[in-house]
């Protein structure tokens, strides 16, 4: 190494690039197989072959995952349910961004009482046990997708404003954005042209801790049978069909189960590792 | 003085409460009457007295203000109306005869997630970037990545359905060691969670000059530790407490789920799928109640205990 007396801090930090690295070639390892996969399997999701039940992955040379108790096939359910898994959270996540960036810019650059306002706000809205919410919205409306959608994202945004909140703070009082205000720039335009670029970085690192949230939030309704619904799949209702037949096939559950505790554990390593990076100050370590 | 200022911040904080309460229950009943298709919606459609007969039995024909102050009304008094599905039952009926054994199950996993995450905490601290460290630091990661519904049934698979050590469902058997099934999977992502707040915390007043002078005068770690660290340390775990409490009523609602748990969870879980509106109605504003109370005593707490608090 050419620098050898940094290597304290410095070798820390080159561990978390390499945790970020291995999460993110998973990641992307996982992605491309729930997009191409399904192409090299004969069966469909819902291909149901009822002489075939409960096949244990390795039986079978074409089904790679084995079949499920209506003799579906695995493989292609399992990578269906981690595209549609994927499809509500980068929705859900977008939703979440929008909303968390405008606010938190707003009170961030607004200040004084409104800012106080807004943020005892978020305060009072962390505590309350949301999921719970949504789960009423699906009671009352129906399981509609796109509500799902929406819903998990419109609770979601929390973190993002609290954050993108902070950062403002600290920008507003630079000068590019003093300049700015000297010149006549209207309020609005200078935290949309002159504020929300700066966030970008801050904004990228908290998107991959929202991501993992919001299939959590997908998957936890789905388990409960009131996500994502048959014939459709997500891995949570997968994981739910799993416990039904754990003790005689565990590998119904067992598949999807560590596929996404693995996505999970990718997306929040890579979230804490970039944080880190960017951050070195506030590291969580 | 200090006790006057103290007691003013109880109030103003329980105040604020109290329309925060009121505007979820007023919207949470709003969106019940804005969703398309009725209660008694069937497949098959009724004759058109009987529906009109339902809807004056259970006053659906009123206007809406009426109707909320009518549930309002009964609210106040702990009648939350009765249950669309369960006929003969009222909501509070079914309300109290699940919650006392989901309130102790979540009670005693808080209580495990806080002693064994604060034990971690502190021992990661203590042994920075040592193996020990590593481990806990890396447990975590997997406790707060891994979902409850994933963790659970493998935990069934293991140690109840291949080892027998557990029972496997909670009516199976009667004896206490039925808990510690549901308790454990409870406490997890808690443990997780308190265990990374305490070290972060730990390790920042560690570094501090009072730790520093105490460490001058000779004093050893462990007194170090349970003197003057650990209090300071755990104070920011306060204000994590109010989110842990939502998410351990989360959670009870996938392990009494996946266990057969006659709790409350398990409640919530069949009345949304029965489509019952008033039992998921009144759970959720029994659920943002409690949320809610519990929050204001740990904001109390945290006034008491730390007067800086109370100026914010």
């Amino acid at each position: 190494m050419s620098m050898p007396a940094m290597s304290g801090q410095h070798g820390r930090h080159r561990g978390g690039s390499r945790i970020v690295v291995v999460a993110i070639s998973i990641l992307c390892l996982i992605f491309l197989a729930a997009i191409v996969g399904p192409l090299f399997s004969p069966y469909t999701y819902l291909d149901s072959d009822l002489d075939a039940r409960l096949i244990e992955p390795t039986r079978n040379a074409m089904h790679f995952f084995g079949t499920d108790d209506l003799g579906r096939d695995l493989f292609v359910r399992t990578l269906m349910g981690v595209r549609i898994s994927l499809a509500v959270a980068l929705v859900a996540t977008f939703v979440s961004l929008v909303i968390g960036v405008v606010y938190g810019a707003i009170a961030g650059y607004v200040g004084g009482k409104v800012d106080a306002v807004m943020m005892r706000l978020v305060d009072t809205l962390y505590a309350l046990p949301f999921i719970f919410f949504i789960i009423l919205l699906m009671v009352y409306f129906g399981q509609n997708f796109l509500l799902i959608f929406v819903a998990i994202g419109a609770v979601n945004w929390l973190d993002m404003a609290r954050i993108v909140r902070g950062q403002t703070l600290s920008l507003r009082e630079r000068e590019f954005v003093e300049s700015a205000r000297l010149i006549g720039v209207s309020p609005a335009r200078i935290i949309f042209r002159h504020i929300m670029p700066n966030l970008l970085g801050v904004v990228v690192v908290y998107v991959t801790l929202t991501v993992p949230q919001a299939i959590l939030i997908e998957s936890f309704m789905s388990f409960l049978g009131l996500g994502i619904q048959e014939p459709q799949t997500s891995l949570g209702s997968l994981v739910n069909n799993g416990v039904r037949h754990m003790e005689n096939a565990p590998w119904i559950l067992l598949i999807p189960a560590s596929l996404l505790a693995l996505i999970l554990m990718c997306f929040n390593f890579l979230g804490d590792g970039l944080r880190d990076q960017l951050d070195p100050q506030e590291q969580t370590e | 003085m200090q006790q006057r200022g103290a007691l003013r911040f109880a109030l103003t904080r329980l105040l604020s409460a109290m329309p925060t309460l009121f505007l979820i229950i007023v919207l949470a009943f709003m969106m019940m009457h804005a969703a398309p298709g009725g209660p008694f919606d069937e497949e098959r459609a009724m004759p058109p007295e009987t529906a009109a007969n339902i809807a004056r039995a259970y006053h659906l024909d009123e206007p809406l203000p009426q109707q909320f102050m009518r549930y309002f009304g009964a609210l106040v008094q702990g009648d939350l109306g009765p249950s669309y599905r369960y006929p003969g039952y009222s909501v509070a009926e079914l309300i109290s005869g699940a919650m006392f054994l989901s309130l102790t199950l979540g009670a005693l996993a808080m209580l495990c997630a806080l002693v064994v995450g604060i034990a971690a905490g502190v021992v990661a601290a203590l042994r920075k970037h040592t193996l020990i460290d590593r481990l806990v630091t890396g447990l975590a990661m997997m406790g707060i990545s891994v979902p409850l519904f994933v963790i659970l049934p493998i935990f069934v698979l293991v140690f109840a359905v291949n080892l027998g050590w557990l029972p496997a469902s909670w009516s199976g058997t009667d004896s206490r060691i039925r808990y510690l099934l549901p308790v454990i999977a409870l406490a997890l992502p808690q443990i997780a969670y308190v265990a990374r707040l305490t070290r972060g915390s730990m390790i920042e007043i560690m570094n501090s000059d009072f730790i520093r002078t105490a460490r001058a005068q000779g004093l050893d770690t462990l007194t170090i530790v349970r003197r003057h660290a650990l209090r300071p340390a755990l104070l920011p775990l306060l204000s994590y407490l109010g989110p842990a409490i939502a998410a351990v009523l989360t959670g009870s609602v996938v392990v009494e789920q996946i266990l057969g748990i006659p709790g409350l969870g398990q409640l919530f879980v069949r009345g949304a799928l029965n489509r019952d509106y008033t039992l998921v109605l009144g759970i959720v504003i029994f659920y943002a109640t409690l949320v809610i109370a519990l929050n204001l005593i740990v904001d109390i707490v945290y006034g008491f205990l730390d007067p800086r608090i109370r100026n914010r």
